[in-house]
């Protein structure tokens, strides 16, 4: 797993995705936290993590795109798959390279903290606790954008289709809203991100939430790796 | 060291690898053989566990590759068809990442630099992977497979796009490597398996067509009673060739008879069979002198490695094992090719367009091949 990882952490940089994925998000979050704090004149971050839910799910299907498709593609998956490693290795090498591009960017928000705290004293509690709610939601996030870039050779048909998976699963509140029947309404609420996610920036830390997101990514996880040894079967 | 048991592999309803078994032992390098599409790389891809085979068993060191996958292919270097390079990446770092997937234990930068030499690609360490000729990713391909010198490697058209220096310094490499590792290699040229290789295997079709070392493929089949003949006929065209066959025919003993190739202008190849007990090389000599015709050739087939690639693969269907010759059609009908799966199917009272048509499709068919190549 070590040095999928590592060849990955290398990859996204020289293939600039790094850099790209950095800079708009540090663009959109810097909008953000301008708007939604400084403008404010608050010492809250919780409007600057409402906000930024919108431009992960944008982001992170940019971020895990190439990560498998490109391996099928180019064929480098036979040196992978030939090799003396398990393929829950390979896939969490992959999935644990990109939340880690997905955390250092996410960890800007340190540094706004600091900014605020020229001007006010911090509100600690809600920083964190979004901060974690962040973290465990793109965990889940980048488990189905692994597990989309494991189902084609096509790095955009990765891109767009994640995004558009993880677009149903922000609109699932709409779907459930506009559902009448009560079981549907309520398995597709228990299902929602967004409400989940929404919660924690409106101060309030929901274990349950939590460990629903790494439910979330296990399973996502758990699928890619049998679609991988569903290849070799086929 | 390598033992595999009734391999076959399905595609849906295609047979892409059929029942194929045979040992390697340690030290031996053994070539799979066969034209493009045979099933030599889907059979390699089981051997190292990229694909699971449908039925059938690999050993690899006595452990199953399917049952314990990661002991066996730690065992395994593999250097697959198209080399598993990350274009990205210097040469030496990729290595270096290649040493840590495979978990491997040897001193580090030694050990990496003895593969880079073995392969001499020293002088590229430093330079990205995308920038390298398809020669050089193809060294670094096989770099890859030498690192944690693996006592199985197992190459699938190593020489592909080499030149033809370093085709030389490979195929020394790779003798050099078979006296210490067991070598499976692959290649649809046939001058490199006789060259390198100790034990050869035919395969066609997904079928294992012939087994054993060169010399024992080529001797089970020469004993045939074959012959060619270059015979002139009396008008010089092609109407000569129906005649000539159909009186060739007519000479008792002779099982089978069929125009080859046209050789000259208006003078054709006749491959001509007997039951195996009768000489009748005087009967035709008499023939022709009666009919005032010229032998202009006359050779009894040795049977060289190509002809019996050539007859095997393009469906003469001659399978032999351990030495034994069977023959999978009937005497009457004879397939001459069944490339596409589609057959021309020649029997006995064959008229000219289909033997005309043999003829071409005969042609095409050897186009065809060498386009690939």
């Amino acid at each position: 797993m070590g040095a999928i990882y590592r060849r990955e952490m290398n990859a996204f940089f020289t293939s600039g995705i790094a850099y790209v994925y950095l800079a708009v998000y540090f663009f959109l979050s810097g909008v953000f936290f301008y708007n939604t704090t400084l403008a404010a004149a608050t010492t809250d971050t919780s409007g600057v993590f409402g906000s930024l839910f919108l431009v992960v799910l944008f982001l992170i299907p940019v971020l895990t795109m190439r990560l498998l498709s490109e391996e099928k593609k180019n064929k480098t998956d036979q040196g992978l798959l030939t090799a003396p490693v398990s393929l829950w290795s390979i896939v969490l090498g992959k999935y644990f390279a990109a939340l880690t591009l997905f955390v250092i960017a996410e960890s800007l928000i340190f540094v706004y903290a600091l900014i605020l705290s020229y001007f006010g004293s911090v509100v600690w509690a809600s920083l964190l606790g979004n901060y974690f709610a962040m973290l465990f939601l793109g965990a889940a996030f980048i488990a189905v954008g692994v597990f989309v870039s494991s189902l084609t050779e096509n790095q955009m048909a990765a891109a767009v289709i994640s995004f558009l998976a993880l677009l149903v699963l922000y609109l699932f509140d709409m779907i459930g809203n506009s559902v009448d029947i009560e079981i549907v309404k309520k398995l597709v609420e228990s299902l929602s991100f967004y409400s989940r996610y929404i919660e924690f920036t409106m101060g309030l830390f929901n274990l349950s939430s939590i460990i629903f997101f790494i439910s979330a990514a296990f399973l996502f996880n758990f699928l890619t790796v049998r679609v991988l040894e569903k290849r070799r079967w086929s | 060291m390598i033992e595999v048991k009734n391999l076959t592999k399905k595609y849906g309803d295609k047979l892409a690898v059929d029942d194929i078994s045979f040992r390697v032992e340690k030290g031996e390098i053994l070539g799979f053989l066969g034209p493009n599409g045979a099933g030599k790389s889907t059979t390699m891809n089981m051997l190292t566990g990229y694909i699971s085979s449908t039925s059938g068993q690999v050993l690899i060191d006595g452990i199953d590759i399917l049952e314990e996958p990661n002991k066996a292919k730690a065992k395994i270097g593999y250097l697959p068809e198209i080399p598993p390079l990350y274009v990205d990446m210097t040469v030496a770092s990729y290595l270096d990442f290649v040493y840590d997937l495979k978990k491997c234990k040897l001193p580090r930068k030694s050990h990496i630099a003895d593969v880079c030499g073995l392969c001499r690609i020293t002088d590229v360490k430093d330079r990205i992977i995308r920038n390298l000729s398809k020669g050089y990713r193809q060294r670094v391909g096989l770099a890859q497979a030498l690192i944690g010198n693996p006592p199985v490697l197992i190459l699938d058209e190593p020489t592909v796009g080499l030149d033809p220096k370093q085709i030389i310094e490979i195929r020394t490499l790779i003798k050099k490597l078979g006296k210490k590792h067991t070598v499976i290699l692959s290649s649809h040229i046939l001058q490199e398996i006789q060259a390198v290789c100790d034990k050869i295997i035919i395969i066609n079709k997904g079928k294992k067509a012939a087994d054993g070392t060169a010399e024992e493929i080529a001797r089970s089949l020469t004993d045939k009673h074959r012959m060619t003949v270059r015979i002139e006929g009396t008008k010089g065209t092609k109407e000569d060739k129906d005649e000539i066959v159909r009186a060739l025919k007519s000479i008792s003993g002779i099982k089978y008879v069929r125009a080859d190739m046209m050789r000259e202008n208006g003078i054709f190849d006749y491959d001509v069979e007997s039951d195996g007990e009768t000489d009748v090389r005087r009967e035709i000599n008499e023939l022709c002198r009666s009919k005032n015709w010229n032998i202009l050739m006359f050779s009894l087939s040795e049977l060289s490695l190509e002809d019996i690639f050539l007859k095997i693969t393009l469906g003469d269907n001659i399978v032999v094992e351990d030495g034994e010759i069977r023959k999978e059609e009937t005497e009457k009908i004879r397939i001459n090719l069944k490339l596409d799966g589609e057959a021309e199917v020649e029997d006995d009272n064959d008229d000219d367009s289909s033997a005309e048509k043999a003829e071409s499709s005969k042609d095409n068919s050897e186009e065809k091949d060498g386009g690939k190549n």
